[in-house]
């Protein structure tokens, strides 16, 4: 509960906050702090110092942009539940924020820090994953756009470097006829995801997208179930099918609460309670 | 005594306003200039030889005032002492040092001790001492632990059994060899942790010029904490003051006398300056004792009706790394003698293998012991029922002592007092409906959902007493209780109690027994509690037992009280004592409601004492020590229907019925709470909470983030009803409601799952019934 000494720096802009990762190379960043604040009290991280992104400017807030949605990093997840644009377009991602740990966690916590931070069982990284979402990211040289796939790396790990800093999720308004779910396993304790899958779908087979976290280190995309409903129409005997390579190809968590036997089997469940659920909510 | 108003009144808590708008007192609110910060250097080894502690660095750093490690403190404090030994069991009690001097034995042992000027450079000096530590191998699993060639924690302690507890009531032999059939089951109690809300702290301020220490500390019982405590500093009882007003939960843990203001103390005392240790929830959950953690071989002598001649239970029981202050006395006394429950069985046999690990202690945890002997029996009875294909219900109706048989002498040695054990299960059967479940329960299996009843009937022992009887199990102190009642010239009245809430609601159920008995308002009340420089010497809470033991107590303190007034009353009226009549706050004479002396005006008089009858002193202000003739004993039937999803293994609650009869209630809202919270701790020990170790000692359940302590979204609603059958064994009536639901709804729980899952032939599973638990289980058997 009580944190080691530590510098505290408020960033006024994204250029100030990569100014000051420069000068203090082994700084964190802090948005929310949800994730971050209670590793630092138990002393299992001591970052010499953190910067603040809460006051910069513009790094929050929703908007559309042409067929994208646009949701600024230090956006809370009680903005994302309650926005009226997320909820008509971009139904799953209300839904899982809204079960993001509880109403403190999602009154301060950030979609961007969640990104960011790559909690192998937060429920954002497999929202964002199914939705193809791509994120922003700004530092010394400059800006770079990563597709949702190649952003989640490994175990608290993305593809951010050094110095650079999480600006913005981007996501593309989903196409007529598909409809998208997250299903949700929480931990009775923590509330985090034993498994959480998110799926987009079109009946037709079309649009078939589905991202597991909580099984293995890192929210990854489950291609083998892709794969094998591409193109075909997602009848419940053919989704239970494809279902079962839900993780393929897949390292997964073992812990006091559940197996790595266990939690393939829910992503297996899980995937296809939500891929038979986006199909029920496919409009248009 | 007519029932009056307040008795049986839902008046609301007068101490909540203060607890719920964050203005409560608790030991971490005590601020007294010149405080030091105490941190804690704890093992993070589950067993290892202490080779050398390097505090050099430490010492050096910013704002530490001091280090200390076992051997300083070797001579300025006793061993944590051991308060129940249990005669013929051949116990042995190892020394418990305050900090752990050559060897640590669990993961959370006390290693070295920091004082500094504020939290957080004790923290960084903590971080910074060096131990030398020779890792030793651990041993976690207690009965594994008396096996030859396990890891020994002692040399004084063989195979690690610290002592083997006996207790045989009937001719068990003879109902085993008689027996139609015979019904074995292993059944692990899982460890459990406490969780109270407020964790444990210690304010100790020493002061050099009176020799007197105070010490604000997180106690359910602060009389205890000063006896111990002037016990292991040798400051004599009358220099040391206890204050544990407000403390927020204990559930048991709370109870025993720790390390924690042991340290504390002895620090001030060093330095002469005040000293405050507060854990945080991660040392919390290694540094307060631990829960249950029984294993359990059970095995039943029952006829082909169903009638259950015999009951033979060897257990083995964790203790943990050190025998804490009350710990032998959970699995063996409070656990033995309940293993009768609500049914006549003529033979019982306990033994019990108090066996220590390198593991957190444990101690009495909400229920302590009768919750691990209900569990026994009402999972019992149902494998029973199975065997002989009979309905759970009736087993337990076959078996039940009957209404006409009070008071009732078990085998175990207890005398049930009085009890109405088909009126609670009849109620019970008719708010859920039982037949209309089956029906429901057998077109949902149709479908291929599981839906599932489980019941459980017990009875609990509370109001633990008397005396005569502690002394006989080797409880070191008394089981009574103390009140004063001081009115004072206005007619105010403060109570004085030796009982020690910490969440039970006394400051109001005891207010209700003043404003009766003495007619006044419940407002011209306050109730003391908590502080051993103003309450005389009591036991305090714990047990069920505050309102039969504390409360009667209080009651007949009122008495002498009321009977003083009236005298006064008569003398002040010009009447005989025998003419005056008593009735809402006022004294009358008999046919005379106009020739009247309030209680203010003679609570005035008392203190006037310008006009007294020849035989009274002055002053209006009564003691009443009670020591009960006997316990009181609960009992009621819990309800509980599940549904279990056959793809997930994870259970859904559809319904929770509770019938209890806890005898009269003084206030109904507040015995629903206790009944409320005791059902969700039970129904948690059945599905969410377990403590977990490696094989190495290390807590793996560290945490809120791994141990689920359920929110309300977790729980189902409670249906609470309650029917009455008052006890003899005081003269309200009262029996005790604290623990009836931890009691009651552990097996109800885990029942109503194993009913859901009896379409795979699944007859038992171990707790917690996690998701995958469950799921396997159905695996396992759809694989065959």
């Amino acid at each position: 509960m009580y944190p080691a000494a530590f510098d505290y720096y408020r960033a006024a802009s994204v250029d100030e906050a990569i100014k000051l990762l420069g000068q203090h190379p082994d700084a964190k960043l802090l948005a929310g702090g949800h994730s971050l604040l209670p590793l630092m009290k138990l002393r299992l991280a001591e970052p010499p110092a953190l910067i603040d992104l809460a006051r910069v400017p513009g790094l929050s807030g929703i908007k559309s942009s042409g067929d994208r949605i646009v949701i600024g990093a230090t956006t809370t997840y009680h903005e994302v539940l309650t926005s009226d644009v997320i909820k008509s377009s971009l139904p799953m991602l209300a839904e899982a924020a809204a079960i993001v740990g509880d109403l403190q966690v999602r009154n301060r916590g950030t979609i961007g820090g969640s990104l960011a931070h790559a909690d192998p069982a937060s429920d954002m990284p497999a929202v964002i994953l199914a939705l193809d979402g791509q994120v922003k990211v700004v530092g010394p040289n400059g800006e770079r756009t990563i597709g949702a796939s190649d952003f989640f790396v490994d175990l608290f790990t993305t593809a951010l470097q050094p110095g650079e800093v999480l600006t913005e999720v981007s996501i593309a308004r989903p196409a007529a006829g598909t409809g998208m779910a997250y299903e949700k396993f929480a931990h009775p304790a923590s509330g985090y995801a034993v498994v959480g899958v998110a799926a987009v779908a079109a009946r037709d087979g079309s649009t078939v997208r589905v991202a597991i976290t909580g099984a293995g280190p890192v929210a990854k995309r489950a291609s083998a179930v892709e794969q094998a409903l591409h193109g075909k129409q997602l009848a419940a005997d053919a989704v239970k099918a494809a279902s079962a390579h839900a993780t393929d190809g897949m390292d997964l968590n073992g812990d006091i609460f559940a197996s790595e036997q266990y939690r393939a089997h829910l992503a297996q469940v899980l995937t296809e309670r939500a891929l038979n659920r986006a199909v029920g909510n496919a409009r248009g | 005594m007519a029932v009056t108003k307040l008795f049986g009144a839902s008046v609301k808590r007068r101490e909540d306003p203060r607890m719920i708008t964050g203005r409560g007192s608790y030991t971490d609110d005590i601020h007294l200039a010149g405080t030091l910060s105490l941190a804690i250097l704890r093992s993070p080894h589950a067993h290892a030889r202490i080779r050398g502690i390097d505090v050099g660095r430490a010492r050096g750093m910013p704002g530490v005032v001091a280090i200390y490690t076992g051997r300083d403190l070797q001579d300025k404090l006793a061993p944590v002492p051991c308060a129940w030994l249990p005669p013929n069991t051949d116990l042995k009690v190892p020394e418990y040092r305050a900090i752990a001097i050559d060897k640590a034995r669990y993961v959370g042992d006390a290693v070295a001790a920091v004082v500094a000027e504020d939290r957080y450079a004790a923290q960084d000096a903590v971080d910074a001492i060096q131990v030398d530590y020779e890792v030793l191998p651990a041993i976690v699993e207690q009965e594994k632990a008396t096996h030859d060639g396990a890891p020994q924690l002692y040399d004084s302690v063989p195979n690690n059994v610290a002592f083997h507890w006996v207790l045989n009531g009937g001719d068990v032999e003879g109902a085993f060899a008689s027996a139609d059939l015979v019904v074995s089951q292993t059944l692990l109690n899982q460890r459990l942790i406490p969780n109270a809300m407020e964790p444990r702290g210690a304010v100790a301020s020493y002061n050099p010029g009176s020799g007197e220490l105070t010490l604000w500390c997180t106690s359910q019982n602060p009389h205890i904490h000063r006896l111990l405590m002037s016990a292991v500093t040798g400051i004599p009882e009358t220099r040391v003051r206890v204050i544990s007003t407000d403390v927020g939960g204990g559930f048991g843990s709370k109870i025993p006398f720790y390390a924690g203001e042991m340290i504390a103390s002895a620090i001030s005392r060093d330095l002469g300056r005040p000293v405050k240790w507060t854990e945080d929830r991660r040392e919390n959950y290694v540094a307060t004792t631990h829960g249950r953690d029984h294993v359990d071989y059970v095995d039943v002598a029952a006829r082909r009706d169903g009638t259950v001649t015999g009951l033979r239970v060897r257990t083995y029981a964790n203790m943990g790394a050190y025998l804490s202050t009350a710990a032998p006395g959970v699995p063996t006394w409070l656990f033995g003698l309940i293993l009768s429950g609500p049914y006549k069985i003529g033979a019982i046999g306990c033994e019990v293998f108090g066996v220590v690990t390198n593991t957190t202690p444990t101690d009495a945890y909400r229920g302590a012991g009768r919750p691990e002997a209900t569990y026994i029996l009402e999972r019992m009875m149902d494998l029973v029922a199975g065997r002989l294909g009979m309905d759970p219900v009736d087993v337990r109706r076959k078996n039940f002592i009957p209404a006409g048989e009070f008071p009732y002498a078990t085998p175990t040695g207890l005398l049930y007092d009085s009890g109405n054990y088909d009126g609670s299960l009849d109620r019970a059967l008719e708010m859920v409906d039982y037949p209309g479940f089956r029906r429901r329960q057998e077109a949902a299996r149709a479908q291929g959902r599981l839906l599932g009843i489980g019941f459980s009937t017990y009875v609990e022992v509370c109001g633990l007493a008397p005396s005569q009887a502690a002394g006989a199990m080797g409880f070191q102190g008394g089981l009574w209780e103390s009140a004063t009642v001081r009115v004072h010239p206005s007619g105010k009245v403060s109570v004085f109690t030796g009982s020690s809430p910490h969440g039970q609601g006394e400051e109001t159920t005891f207010a209700q027994l003043v404003g009766d008995e003495l007619g006044i308002p419940i407002d011209d009340v306050e109730i003391v509690h908590g502080d051993t420089g103003r309450i005389p010497f009591g036991m305090g809470t714990y047990g069920s037992r505050s309102v039969a033991v504390g409360g009667t107590a209080l009651f007949k303190a009122l008495g002498k009280v009321r009977d003083k007034a009236s005298r006064l009353a008569a003398h002040l009226l010009e009447v005989s004592p025998d003419d005056i009549v008593f009735d809402q706050g006022r004294f009358h004479v008999k046919g005379a409601p106009d020739r009247v002396k309030t209680f203010p005006e003679v609570a005035g008089a008392a203190y006037l004492a310008w006009s007294m009858p020849p035989d009274m002193n002055p002053g209006l202000e009564e003691t009443y020590f009670h020591d009960p003739s006997n316990n009181v004993f609960p009992f009621g039937t819990h309800v509980c229907e599940v549904e279990v999803d056959p793809e997930t293994g994870k259970v859904a609650f559809q319904r929770y019925v509770a019938v209890d009869d806890v005898g009269r209630v003084i206030n109904p809202m507040i015995v629903d709470g206790q009944v409320h919270g005791g059902i969700a701790q039970g129904l948690a020990q059945a599905v969410y909470e377990f403590a977990a170790y490696d094989d190495n000692g290390q807590l793996l359940s560290g945490s809120m983030m791994d141990y689920a302590v359920p929110d309300a979204a977790m729980l189902p609603t409670f249906e609470v009803e309650r029917t009455e059958t008052p006890t003899p064994v005081n003269p309200m009536g009262v029996k005790g409601a604290g623990e009836t639901g931890t009691i009651a709804s552990t097996p109800a729980v885990v029942n109503a799952i194993i009913d859901a899952l009896s379409p795979y032939g699944i007859k038992h599973l171990d707790m917690p019934l996690t998701p995958e638990r469950v799921w396997q289980a159905i695996q396992a058997r759809e694989g065959r």
